[in-house]
C-alpha cells in the first residue's frame, strides 16, 4: 500500500507542479488544486498508513495499538477546508483579472511571440 | 492572575474577530458607524496589548519573566492548543496593534471608501497577525497564517484597478503554494516527533533518534522556506516590492508587520527548537539564515538605488530590514537578539510611516492621484459611488502643507537611513555594538554584516534624498495642495512613537534584553507551557 500511496502523491505533485508553471490562470488554479490533494494525502501518511483501524476511540479501557492516529485526520480536514476556501477566492480574483485585462495570461498580457 | 485578567491573552484574537462579524451585518452605507466601531476596536487593542506587555514584564529586567499560558478549551498542555504570551509575543502584539490603529486612522481620511468591506478585512488581518504571535502550536500557527493571508488577499485588491488585480493574482498564487509547503513541513515534523505543541516539540527534539534527525531537519527546512517567503527573503521575495507598491497606502503600512510575522516565527522556532541544549539539532540552518540575510540585504540595497518610485524604495527597504534581522538571528548571540528586536520595532514603525507619507507627498507634487485609478466595480454587489459621493475631505484642511510633509519626510529619511539622533541610529548602533562586544575576535561574517548595514543605510539616504528633491523642492504644477488633519495625525503618531523609542531607549532596551534572556532560557518557556494548570485546578 505504501508504494501505491507514494506513487499517487508523486503523480499528483508532478502534475500539479507542471500545471502551476503554465501561463494560463486556470491551469495554475488546477495545479494548486492537485498540489493540495497531494499535500492532504501526505499529511494523512504522516500518521502512518493502516487499514481496518478506526481513528475514534470508544469508552472504557482501550488498546491504543488497535487505533490509527486521529490527529493527522483532523489536520487534513482543516487543510481541505482552508485550501478549498483560498482556491475559491483565487478563482474570484482570476475572473476579475480576466475582466480587467482581457486575457487569461498570468501576467495580464500575452507574450510577444 | 485570576478572574477575567486571565482571559486577556485571548482578547487580541477574539475581539477583532467578533467585531468583524458584527460589522458584516451593517450595510456599507453606515460608514460613520463602521469607522467609529473599528477605530475604537483598534484603540482597545492597543490598550489590551499594553496591559499584556506590562503583565508579562512583571518580573523585570534580567529575569526570564513568566509567560502567561492560556489553555484553549481547558485541555492540558500538549493535547490542546495553547496560547502563550511571553515578553516577545506581547511586544509583537503591541507593535501590530499600534500599526493597526494608525493605519486605520489614516485610512479613514478617504481610503476606506475605495472598496467594500474594508474595516471587516482589516480587523480580520489584525486577528490573524495577533493569533500568529500568540499561539504556541504549530498547526494553529498555520491556521492563523491562513486567516491573516485570507484577509490580506481581500485587502490587496482593495480599490480594485488593473495593476492591483494583476499584482494580487501573483501574490495569492504564490502564498497558496507557500501554504502547501507549510503543511508539508508540519506533517513531516509531526511524523517524526508526534507532537505539534512548540514546547513539547522543544523537549522531544533532543530525544529524536539520529536516523530520524535528517527527516526532522528536512521538515524544519521546508517549514522554514514558508516563513522565509513571508519574511520577504531573496530570492523568494520577487513579488514583494511590486505587491506592496500596488496596495493602497494604509494597507501597505499594515503589511509592514506581515514580513515581521515570518521573522518572529523564525526567531521563536530557531531559539526553541534549535537553540543550545537541543542535542544534535542545535544550531541547525544558522549559516543558511546568515547568508540568505546577506543576499537579501544586498538585493534590497541595489533595489533601493535602482528604483525611481518611493513605493519601490519602501518595498526594498522592507527587504533590507528583513535581511538584517535574519542575518542577526543566524548569528545567534543573546546580546545581538536584544539589539535586533530594537531594530525590528524601530524599522517597522519607520517603514509604516513612510508608506503613509508617500501618498500625500506625491499628491502634493502633482503626481497622478493613486485613488483615481479605481476602476468600475467587477461584481454587482459592490457598493460604488462612495468616492464621488463625498467630495469634501473629512477634517480641516491644514495650512503649511509643504512644511509638514517635508518635516515628516526628513524624519522618515533619518529613521530609515539610521542617522543620529533618531531610533534608527540607536538600533543600528546597538547591532554593531553587540557584534563588536560579543566575541574577542570579530569574525569576517560580522564584518560583512556591519558593512551591509552601513551600505544599505547609505543607499537609503541617497534614494530618499533624490526623491525628496524631486517631490518636495521642485515647483508644483498644482497650486492648491490639500492635506487633511486626519492624514497627518497618524503619521505624526508613528513618528512620535519612534521619537519615544529614542527618548526612552534605556527602559525599552532593558525590556528587549529581558526578551532576549527569555528566548535564551528555553526551559522556562517549556515548563510554563507544559506545567500550566487547568482552570478549576489548584496551582501546584
Amino acid at each position: 500500500m505504501e508504494a501505491v500511496f507514494a506513487l499517487a502523491i508523486g503523480t499528483l505533485t508532478a502534475s500539479g507542479l507542471w500545471l502551476l508553471f503554465r501561463p494560463r490562470t486556470l491551469q495554475v488554479v488546477l495545479g494548486l488544486c492537485l498540489l493540495s490533494y497531494a499535500v492532504n494525502l501526505f499529511i494523512l501518511a504522516a500518521g502512518r498508513l493502516r487499514t481496518d483501524a478506526p481513528p475514534i476511540v470508544g469508552k472504557g479501557a482501550v488498546d491504543p495499538a488497535q487505533f490509527v492516529d486521529p490527529v493527522p485526520q483532523a489536520l487534513v480536514l482543516t487543510a481541505i477546508v482552508i485550501s478549498f476556501a483560498t482556491t475559491a477566492l483565487l478563482l474570484v480574483v482570476l475572473l476579475a483579472a480576466r475582466g480587467l485585462t482581457g486575457t487569461d495570461h498570468v501576467d495580464g498580457e500575452e507574450d510577444d511571440l | 492572575m485570576t478572574g477575567w485578567m486571565h482571559h486577556l491573552v485571548i482578547a487580541p484574537i477574539i475581539l477583532p474577530m467578533f467585531i468583524c462579524a458584527v460589522l458584516l451585518a451593517f450595510d456599507e452605507r453606515r460608514r460613520t458607524l463602521k469607522r467609529l466601531v473599528s477605530l475604537g476596536t483598534t484603540a482597545v487593542l492597543v490598550v489590551i496589548s499594553a496591559v499584556l506587555v506590562w503583565q508579562v514584564d512583571g518580573g523585570r529586567q534580567a529575569l526570564p519573566g513568566t509567560p502567561h499560558v492560556y489553555l484553549l478549551g481547558n485541555w492540558p498542555a500538549p493535547f490542546g492548543i495553547v496560547l502563550v504570551a511571553d515578553r516577545l509575543s506581547a511586544m509583537m502584539v503591541l507593535l501590530s496593534s499600534v500599526l493597526g490603529f494608525t493605519a486605520l486612522f489614516y485610512a479613514i481620511a478617504r481610503w476606506d471608501r475605495a472598496g467594500p468591506r474594508f474595516h471587516v478585512l482589516f480587523l480580520l488581518l489584525l486577528a490573524g497577525v495577533n493569533g500568529a504571535f500568540l499561539t504556541g502550536d504549530i498547526f494553529n500557527l498555520f491556521v492563523c497564517f491562513e486567516v491573516l493571508l485570507a484577509a490580506s488577499y481581500g485587502l490587496i485588491v482593495h480599490g480594485a484597478g488593473e495593476e492591483r488585480t494583476r499584482a494580487s493574482l501573483h501574490y495569492i498564487t504564490f502564498n497558496i503554494a507557500t501554504s502547501l509547503l507549510f503543511l508539508i513541513g508540519v506533517a513531516m515534523i509531526y511524523a517524526v516527533t508526534g507532537t505539534l505543541n512548540m514546547a513539547d516539540l522543544a523537549v522531544r527534539i533532543g530525544q529524536v533518534p539520529p536516523t530520524d534527525l535528517m527527516l526532522l531537519e528536512a521538515g524544519a527546512a521546508i517549514l522554514g522556506i514558508a516563513f522565509l517567503v513571508k519574511a520577504g527573503i531573496w530570492p523568494l521575495s520577487f513579488w514583494l516590492p511590486r505587491t506592496y507598491a500596488a496596495a493602497a497606502p494604509p494597507i501597505a503600512a499594515i503589511f509592514a508587520i506581515m514580513t515581521k510575522v515570518g521573522i518572529y516565527v523564525i526567531l521563536r522556532l530557531s531559539s526553541l527548537l534549535f537553540g543550545d541544549g537541543t542535542g544534535a539539532a542545535a544550531g541547525f540552518a544558522n549559516d543558511w539564515l546568515i547568508w540568505a540575510g546577506f543576499a537579501t540585504m544586498a538585493f534590497g540595497t541595489l533595489g533601493i538605488l535602482a528604483t525611481r518610485q518611493l513605493t519601490g524604495v519602501a518595498g526594498h527597504y522592507v527587504m533590507v530590514s528583513s535581511g538584517t534581522l535574519l542575518a542577526a538571528i543566524g548569528m545567534g548571540a543573546e546580546s545581538l537578539t536584544a539589539a535586533l528586536l530594537f531594530y525590528l520595532v524601530s524599522s517597522t514603525l519607520a517603514v509604516s510611516a513612510l508608506y503613509l507619507i508617500i501618498e500625500p507627498v506625491e499628491r502634493n507634487a502633482g503626481e497622478e492621484d493613486m485613488i483615481d485609478g479605481i476602476a468600475e466595480p467587477v461584481f454587482d454587489d459592490e457598493y460604488t459611488g462612495a468616492i464621488d459621493e463625498e467630495e469634501s475631505e473629512i477634517g480641516v484642511v491644514i495650512p503649511g502643507t509643504i512644511a509638514i510633509l517635508g518635516g515628516g519626510f526628513i524624519f522618515c529619511t533619518l529613521l530609515l537611513a539610521g542617522l543620529p539622533p533618531l531610533s534608527g541610529f540607536i538600533a543600528k548602533f546597538a547591532i554593531i555594538d553587540a557584534l563588536f562586544s560579543s566575541a574577542a575576535a570579530i569574525s569576517p561574517i560580522a564584518w560583512i554584516l556591519i558593512a551591509l548595514i552601513i551600505l544599505s543605510g547609505l543607499a537609503t539616504l541617497i534614494a530618499m534624498t533624490r526623491a525628496g528633491i524631486d517631490l518636495l523642492w521642485a515647483p508644483t504644477k498644482d497650486s492648491a495642495p490639500s492635506l487633511s488633519a486626519v492624514e497627518v495625525a497618524p503619521i505624526g503618531l508613528l513618528l512620535t512613537a519612534c521619537l519615544a523609542l529614542m527618548i526612552l531607549a534605556g527602559p525599552v532596551y532593558l525590556y528587549m534584553e529581558g526578551v532576549a534572556a527569555a528566548l535564551a532560557d528555553r526551559s522556562a518557556y517549556i515548563d510554563a507551557v507544559l506545567g500550566a494548570p487547568r482552570a478549576g485546578e489548584a496551582t501546584p
